[in-house]
């Protein structure tokens, strides 16, 4: 509603040289350009992937380890359940994260085995915003928020492991059991049984 | 007569008839239309709820806009009182934004505000977008440069990737003031000059040292106050809940004493207590009348921009109370390569060949254009330093004291000296920036102080 069409005219009229420089970038669509433009995007790629790594939300309940502190695109998110049926454990989310970010969001795959209706025995994580629903405006933070929520909430009528979901519908206090016998199971071997990446 | 109709018939003065200075499109508001707009439909969203934000809001107000939005995270103090009128001393420790929306609610019952007690910085791109203008008057450079980035980057563009779309753009009126200066400023996004093309106008603030040299090479007795104050108070019991209160004299001390201690173990001496305060707080008094002035000169920006009554400010201006009335009107120019609103090109530094990434860091920190004080420096997609999270700042902190030459490979190589492509992050950067380093042969350098370090042709 504000006026601004009369200001962008006004300055038109004006002749403003930095509109035509613009113009002509546009124009000569080159190789030179084009070249520039994907060098100028892989730029702000990995500027943008640097700022969501330095802005994690990093506390007692979530760390981030990185195996090889020279690559950023691959790390270890282990997450602390604070409440819920999944109190008390570590469960671990190997990131990578591909040249294609933010537009593309990170690969994430659970390492910690865990009765979840939302995680697989092969480790696939069934979280929205990790495909369908992945927009460059979110962050990785939001994927550790999202990922914190799937351990407080599971969604039983989303699931990927269909068993785990079925079970959280029908007999709670089973499905309580089973996912406490897993993640004893888990403590106990501790690494040894974690899937490699 | 009651108040609205007093309001609206020094507006139908005002919009009643056109005038020399009336923008090309101005129409007079023969059916009410203008009004109307600024009654009903016209969202306006004032950041910050100090001194600026109370006269900016009653300005507003008064002017006849009724959506108007306000937002600060702050709460309300003793000493606000003197100058932030819309606050009464029952109402200490509440929300500024709420009770500055309560009062004027109040005072102008036709006008509907909505308060938000958050920091600016948590509201979201659609949040901002829903308004027709933002007014700003904040307290802080790094406030301004991510409100100015989050509305350039609300922008969009025609087709051609290169033509902002003009109902897209938000403008932002940003007022400040500093004792008996102020000034003024109107920002429309992508179409004129943008805080962050004249970053480099504002002069450099005494405490900008990056935290790793305070932590590892304190070598002023600022280095000293300020880490007791950034690294050391936030590590202490009172430190853990709240942040450092520097009007509370008894924090002052205990700031002051552990800086004297980080002196002596450094062998550092000039820490006294008069330069703690003059560290912790710049202190300059608030003066009322600045205030008032720069507050209803960005709320007439507003006015104008709503209504086309008269041409907007171009783009900037400086009022001076210090030596009688003094007011400056000065045309900024958008930068080609400024970092938020054009295309950056790598930022180019010169460093004498021996510079170690502490260097690089102060470089960056001191640097007009970055002000990067809690840096992260990336080499390709390899980490020279990070600033965060923990795991990569224990990993990379060893680097601090390496030469930088003897850490990056493969540079492209001229006669006589190295260069590296560094990108660089920071949380006072809304986008970061890539760096073009240069390390010179030393006696070809100066030592890399601000006066050798400029941008690429």
């Amino acid at each position: 509603m504000l006026k601004l069409a009369a200001l962008k005219k006004k300055k038109e009229a004006g002749g403003g040289t930095e509109r035509a420089g613009g113009d002509g970038t546009t124009a000569s669509a080159d190789g030179v350009s084009v070249a520039n433009a994907s060098n100028a995007l892989a730029a702000a790629s990995r500027l943008r992937l640097q700022r969501d790594i330095t802005e994690l939300d990093v506390s007692d309940r979530v760390s981030v380890q990185f195996p090889d502190a020279n690559d950023l695109t691959r790390f270890v998110v282990a997450v602390r359940p604070p409440e819920g049926h999944y109190r008390g454990g570590w469960f671990r989310f190997a990131f990578e994260v591909p040249p294609t970010y933010p537009h593309a969001p990170p690969r994430v795959r659970c390492l910690t085995r865990v009765f979840h209706p939302n995680i697989d025995e092969q480790g696939n994580v069934c979280l929205n915003i990790l495909r369908e629903e992945w927009k460059p405006v979110l962050s990785l933070n939001s994927i550790l928020y999202g990922l914190q929520h799937l351990f407080l909430e599971p969604n039983a009528e989303d699931g990927l492991n269909r068993e785990a979901a079925q079970l959280l519908m029908s007999h709670p206090n089973e499905f309580r059991a089973r996912v406490t016998q897993w993640m004893r199971r888990e403590a106990a071997t501790g690494a040894s049984s974690s899937r490699g990446r | 007569m009651d108040t609205l109709a007093v309001k609206w018939s020094a507006m139908d003065r005002l919009l009643g008839h056109s005038g020399p200075f009336a923008g090309s499109d101005f129409v007079t508001d023969d059916d009410d239309s203008v009004k109307q707009f600024i009654r009903y439909e016209c969202r306006v969203l004032v950041v910050g709820a100090g001194a600026l934000g109370c006269e900016m809001l009653k300005s507003l107000a008064m002017c006849g806009f009724s959506q108007l939005h306000v937002v600060d995270v702050d709460t309300i103090d003793l000493s606000n009182l003197n100058r932030q009128f819309l606050f009464r001393e029952p109402d200490m420790g509440q929300s500024k934004a709420e009770v500055a929306a309560r009062a004027l609610q109040r005072r102008v019952p036709s006008c509907r505000v909505q308060a938000h007690h958050v920091d600016l910085t948590t509201l979201t791109p659609e949040f901002y977008r829903q308004f027709h203008v933002v007014v700003a008057g904040l307290d802080s450079i790094e406030a301004r440069r991510w409100l100015n980035a989050t509305l350039v980057s609300l922008v969009q563009c025609e087709h051609d990737a290169e033509t902002p779309d003009p109902s897209t753009v938000i403008p932002m009126v940003d007022g400040g003031t500093e004792g008996l200066a102020g000034q003024a400023r109107v920002i429309l996004p992508r179409l004129s000059a943008c805080f962050e093309c004249t970053l480099s106008l504002f002069p450099m603030e005494a405490r900008a040292f990056p935290l790793c040299t305070l932590a590892s090479t304190p070598r002023l007795p600022e280095h000293c106050i300020e880490y007791a104050s950034a690294v050391l108070w936030p590590q202490s019991e009172r430190g853990r809940d709240a942040p450092l209160d520097v009007h509370d004299p008894g924090q002052v001390q205990w700031v002051y004493e552990r800086a004297v201690e980080r002196a002596e173990a450094f062998g550092i001496g000039g820490v006294t207590y008069a330069l703690t305060l003059g560290v912790l707080r710049g202190v300059v008094p608030a003066v009322a009348s600045t205030n008032a002035m720069i507050g209803s000169a960005c709320a007439l920006e507003v006015l104008k921009l709503a209504t086309h009554l008269a041409r907007p400010l171009n783009d900037w201006m400086a009022y001076n109370g210090a030596h009688g009335v003094y007011v400056y009107p000065f045309a900024n120019e958008r930068r080609p390569d400024c970092a938020v609103c054009g295309r950056p090109a790598p930022l180019r530094l010169r460093l004498p060949r021996s510079a170690t990434l502490n260097d690089l860091l102060e470089v960056v920190a001191a640097h007009a254009e970055l002000r990067a004080r809690r840096p992260s420096i990336v080499s390709d997609s390899r980490p020279l330093y990070m600033a965060t999270p923990p795991a990569l700042q224990e990993a990379t902190r060893v680097n601090l004291p390496k030469r930088l030459a003897d850490q990056l490979q493969l540079p492209s190589r001229a006669a006589d000296r190295l260069e590296y492509l560094l990108s660089l992050t920071d949380p006072s950067m809304p986008l970061g920036r890539q760096l073009l380093v240069v390390l010179e042969e030393a006696d070809a350098a100066q030592p890399a102080t601000d006066d050798t370090v400029e941008r690429e042709a």
